[in-house]
């Protein structure tokens, strides 16, 4: 066998997972294993029990994603059959009659969760560093391994419903509290002795749903208690998801059909929607970004090579701000010293605060230890002095956008700051070359840009300037891993990349208002394309007047080099609403009216001012409009070497401005909408809503020669 | 020559609260049925043996109700062996469909006498306990948008720009008609009192009319639907309603159909049959009407399917004098009176199921037998029964009173 060792010792069989590489898959060399596995188990004469252990950090990987992504819907017959295959060999083993113990020795996720879930008994260390759970659904797939099915039989319906339908993950002790892990010990060495007790103490061994008279906790789907949750279940979802996942809806499904038949049936039936999952384009998008194409990333495949990995012990951050204080607590969490400056102490101290109401949350929810959060408070060092950036390697400021006081701080701090320290800015409008020009060491100056809240937003976009050198990116780029978050490196231009993608969005979503479409059509067609949140309340949040400001430096700049602006047709509705004293949340008033007792809701004189009831356009066209604006913007960013590769666009549009997740991103949207199609489309909107959807060149020449959007993958 | 339908004798129960604490919650369906089959037949005196078939409609077919609640009735009630009766189900509008389908039973001639009605214990069969893919299946749901019908009538609501106090105005209405047609007699032909084995009466008259009912009691009742609404229901509408922020959630238990038990059956026929057996004709079916519609708003059949109906019947909708709309949600009736153009004095004359209920399977036959006795009283012509149907449905059933 390639991927286990078999192993017998005094009537006990250890099945020891031990791939070549790195990680245990369940990928076809496993599966294979895994049937040579069964067979010899029911060869045993005088077999007592079965061990499942690893010989990895992790106890099992999952799925092998590799293999998954290349599904096609013409294998579904092979892939269906491959999947009922490998369940046959589980259910095997499982109802051999002789007990089996799965030795939780490090993270179980998706198909090693459920190697575990086939064992009777689980014996887990009790780390926190143990993560168990299927997390399928976040890359569009359902647990295959039968992972729907058991975790149904064993939990109910609802209870289980947040580790499938959300990918709940937890740790072993959690795991304890909900009968899914029966017994935790404290050192791995005692995994195998506790194992064979047990499998000493339990000769006869089957799962519940194997004994008679078993009966599914909660209720079957028939129960009338269950009934009112069921009929509600799949609104609830929708409300969430926008009817835009397939996964989440065909986990439900899988579950609710499966605790109305028997085990094996239900299994059958869990294939066939693991099936439409695999061989569906959703999955495919998800498992292509959120997977290899962020994989890549945040192996560096954004960072020039040849400069060595480094890592910042102590960062300052200038401006103590929300966006400041929020680069603060992402860096003290990750265990980093952080000062914090502001033009006065209170100003600093009060950035240190949010820290402590950030963190405080998660005392509260029990989610981390107050011992935990003193650590990270105390790692802040609130101050109004220059001097003590002394000894930072890396500097972040996060001012305001102003260009003389942006170059004021940058001389303040290389005067104290050492030779080879990094100044980076947080802008995210304003040129890094021209900022640059303020430093004495334009080679270590570089944009960071934040999306806020800092703590929270997994993403950073990596600029830099003329002068930037390859190893100023090298340590940006590994100082965004050393915080946990996602680098993308696009190249220096007005809005980089996601602010110029994303403006595309909210001016469109803003134009339709002008046109007369309904303004609840437009934020409801956001939300059922997958949009987090509709571009009418986002420019509230953003405010209009910094809309108009960055509008203007736009024109003033553009002026500069010669070219001329060109008007979009939001710009007016955006300027009648300032001029109606509506620029947005702060001011209590935008296109939403913000009343202090109740949910915030469009104000009316919108639609008294601009929709046209009767002239409604298809909601498919709004859809459409905001979905491909965005790509076909990201496809000149492409063009004009302001995206360097294909993983950043997909990514940081998911992880930094919020393009639906069910595309694969701004880039994958094109591609699995067919190259073809999606010009044709376009060429209709530009016909019937304007010039702005363009086809660039470069893309009618892709679609004629098919040419996906794809980045070499990185050795 | 088409042989024509004629209605001799339409008669109900009457209808009890639907909870325990109902009158008839303690009435099996079987002999709320089976004793209004037999007061049909002694009102009317003709050989049980000459009936082709009994149609019944019952919603919710299980326990009580399942197993062909229809045929157990009419055996009960002692009828002729010969018999032939089945339960069907249209959702709300089986009552209705059990009168349609006997009309078309006797005009295509292949039969001459047929019952038609419906039953309903909502006390004792809860509405929904029968599941169904619709809610249940999660695959089934999702691709069909599923809602409960109450979000449906608050999204009419909205749409129409009804507002609370409207269509509280139109509950409190409802139930001053109501309480004035019982007090002048006008249910007194037609409503047979449920009494038990020993002749007893249990219930003589609808139960849950609330003549004291006003604009301030009804503003005191919450919202029903609000809360599902907020939970998911409300966003499974932005995919066909994108224009529609947030639904008022206006309809409340006062406002919308009471929850009740009871039984109708009618008496119908064709001209021979009723000269075979002596039978007066009252009303002739002129025309009947099914149509589907949005199954989301799931409330907005009446109109296309009164439509239809008038087409088949070739009349315009001021040639009807009386209609009866079913008052499922007071939104249901009021749009439909925008979409005719039908004004207040020609509707649910003597109120409708806000004030007295609607027992589901029944509730068509009912409205039915109401019609007949007041275009008697008023010597009018035409009348139009219509209900909106679950699943995104309408019926429609137009008679002519046939002059003495």
């Amino acid at each position: 066998m390639k991927t286990i060792r078999y192993e017998k010792k005094d009537g006990i069989v250890h099945v020891i997972f031990d791939a070549p590489g790195s990680a245990n898959t369940m990928n076809a060399d496993f599966q294979q294993d895994m049937g040579e596995v069964a067979t010899r188990l029911a060869a045993e004469d005088d077999l007592k029990g079965v061990i499942l252990r690893s010989t990895k950090a992790m106890f099992f990987a999952g799925g092998d994603l590799d293999q998954l992504v290349q599904v096609r819907k013409d294998d579904a017959a092979k892939f269906f059959a491959a999947v009922e295959q490998m369940k046959a060999h589980m259910r095997a083993i499982e109802t051999l009659g002789k007990p089996v113990v799965a030795c939780i020795n490090g993270p179980a996720l998706g198909g090693g969760w459920e190697l575990c879930l086939m064992s009777h008994h689980r014996i887990a260390v009790n780390d926190k560093r143990v993560k168990l759970g299927m997390p399928e659904v976040t890359l569009g797939l359902l647990p295959g391994a039968g992972g729907v099915v058991r975790m149904t039989r064993m939990l109910g319906l609802t209870e289980a419903f947040p580790y499938l339908m959300e990918g709940k993950q937890f740790d072993p002790a959690h795991g304890k509290s909900k009968g899914l892990v029966d017994e935790l010990v404290d050192s791995v060495d005692d995994l195998v002795t506790r194992a064979e007790a047990w499998i000493k103490e339990n000769p006869q061994s089957a799962q519940p749903w194997d004994r008679g008279k078993y009966r599914m906790p909660g209720g079957t789907p028939t129960s009338p208690k269950l009934a009112p949750a069921l009929a509600i279940g799949p609104a609830m979802l929708r409300k969430k998801t926008g009817g835009c996942y397939p996964a989440p809806e065909a986990i439900m499904a899988a579950a609710v059909e499966g605790a109305q038949v028997d085990f094996d049936t239900a299994l059958r039936i869990e294939s066939r929607y693991f099936t439409e999952l695999a061989t569906g384009q959703v999955a495919k998008n998800m498992i292509g970004t959120l997977w290899h194409q962020l994989n890549a990333i945040k192996k560096g495949s954004g960072r020039p090579d040849g400069v060595e990995r480094g890592t910042v012990s102590k960062v300052g951050i200038l401006g103590a701000g929300m966006m400041g204080a929020g680069i603060a607590c992402a860096s003290s969490w990750r265990g980093l010293d952080v000062v914090l400056k502001d033009v006065d102490q209170a100003g600093a101290e009060k950035g240190k605060g949010y820290t402590d109401k950030v963190l405080g949350k998660r005392v509260k929810q029990g989610r981390m230890t107050p011992e935990k959060m003193a650590e990270i408070v105390g790692r802040i060092h609130p101050t109004a002095d220059p001097a003590d950036l002394a000894g930072c390697d890396l500097v972040i400021e996060a001012v305001f956008e102003n260009r003389e006081l942006k170059s004021k701080v940058t001389q303040e701090t290389e005067a104290v700051i050492a030779e080879d320290a990094i100044f980076a800015s947080n802008t995210s409008t304003l040129p890094i070359t021209g900022l640059a020009e303020a430093s004495s060491r334009p080679q270590q100056f570089i944009g960071l840009h934040f999306f806020s809240p800092a703590e929270k937003m997994p993403l950073v976009e990596i600029i830099c300037g003329e002068k930037t050198s390859d190893e100023t990116l090298a340590r940006a780029y590994d100082f965004v891993l050393q915080i946990g978050k996602t680098p993308i490196v696009v190249r220096d231009s007005r809005g980089f990349f996601t602010s110029r993608v994303f403006g595309t969005f909210t001016m469109e979503g803003i134009a339709m208002v002008g046109e007369g479409v309904d303004p609840a059509s437009v934020e409801n067609a956001a939300a059922l394309a997958g949009y987090p949140v509709g571009p009418l309340a986002v420019t509230d949040e953003v405010s209009m007047t910094l809309v108009q400001k960055i509008r203007n430096q736009t024109i003033k700049d553009m002026e500069a080099e010669g070219k001329s602006y060109t008007v979009h047709p939001g710009d007016k509705i955006v300027d009648e609403l300032v001029e109606q004293g509506r620029p947005g949340k702060l001011d209590g008033a935008g296109f939403y009216e913000y009343p202090e007792d109740g949910p915030k809701h469009l104000w009316p004189g919108l639609r008294e001012r601009y929709t046209t009831p009767s002239d409604q356009i298809p909601l498919q066209d709004i859809k459409d409009r905001m979905l491909f604006i965005q790509a076909i913007e990201s496809v000149r960013c492409l063009d004009e070497g302001v995206l360097k590769d294909t993983r950043s666009g997909n990514v940081g549009s998911i992880m930094g401005i919020g393009y639906p997740p069910w595309t694969g991103g701004v880039l994958q949207f094109i591609n699995q909408y067919g190259l073809h199609e999606f010009v044709t489309r376009a060429d209709a909107l530009r016909e019937r809503y304007g010039e702005r959807f363009a086809v660039p060149d470069s893309l009618r020449t892709r679609a004629q020669n098919n040419q996906v959007f794809l980045d070499e993958v990185p050795a | 020559m088409t042989t024509e339908a004629y209605i001799f004798d339409a008669i109900r129960t009457p209808r009890g609260r639907g909870k325990a604490s109902g009158s008839l919650y303690e009435v099996k369906p079987v002999d709320l049925l089976g004793d209004l089959l037999k007061s049909l037949h002694s009102r009317n005196d003709f050989d049980t043996a000459a009936v082709d078939d009994v149609v019944m409609g019952c919603v919710t077919q299980i326990g009580d109700q399942g197993a062909c609640v229809a045929k157990a009735s009419v055996s009960k009630a002692g009828w002729d062996d010969d018999v032939a009766a089945f339960t069907l189900n249209r959702f709300c509008a089986s009552g209705s469909e059990a009168v349609n389908l006997a009309a078309m039973k006797i005009r295509s001639g292949w039969e001459n006498l047929v019952v038609a009605g419906g039953v309903e214990s909502m006390s004792r069969v809860p509405m929904g306990s029968d599941g169904g893919a619709w809610a249940m299946d999660p695959e089934t749901n999702l691709q069909l948008g599923f809602m409960p019908q109450g979000i449906g009538a608050d999204l009419i609501a909205t749409l129409e720009g009804f507002d609370r106090e409207r269509v509280d105005q139109f509950a409190v209405a409802s139930h001053g008609k109501a309480a004035a047609a019982w007090s002048r007699g006008a249910y007194a032909n037609s409503v047979i009192p449920v009494a038990d084995n020993n002749g007893l009466m249990i219930l003589g008259n609808d139960e849950t009319i609330r003549p004291d009912s006003s604009m301030e009691t009804l503003a005191g009742l919450n919202p029903s639907f609000a809360q599902p609404g907020q939970m998911g229901f409300d966003a499974v509408a932005r995919e066909k309603y994108p224009q529609v922020e947030r639904i008022a959630h206006v309809h409340t238990a006062g406002n919308s159909s009471g929850i009740v038990d009871g039984a109708a059956a009618l008496l119908i026929g064709s001209e021979s049959a009723g000269n075979a057996h002596g039978l007066k004709p009252r009303a002739r079916i002129i025309a009947s009407a099914v149509v589907g519609t949005d199954p989301t708003i799931m409330l907005t059949g009446p109109a296309p399917a009164a439509r239809k109906a008038l087409k088949v019947a070739g009349l315009n909708p001021e040639d009807i004098d009386l209609y009866e709309v079913n008052e499922a949600f007071a939104a249901v009736v009021l749009r439909f009176q925008r979409e005719l153009n039908v004004p207040d004095e020609k509707v649910n004359v003597n109120g409708g199921a806000i004030a007295m209920g609607h027992p589901l399977g029944a509730t068509g036959a009912m409205l039915t037998t109401t019609l007949l006795d007041e275009l008697e009283v008023r010597n009018a012509r035409y009348g139009l029964v219509t209900l909106c149907v679950g699943g995104g449905m309408g019926i429609a059933t137009i008679i002519e009173r046939v002059s003495a």
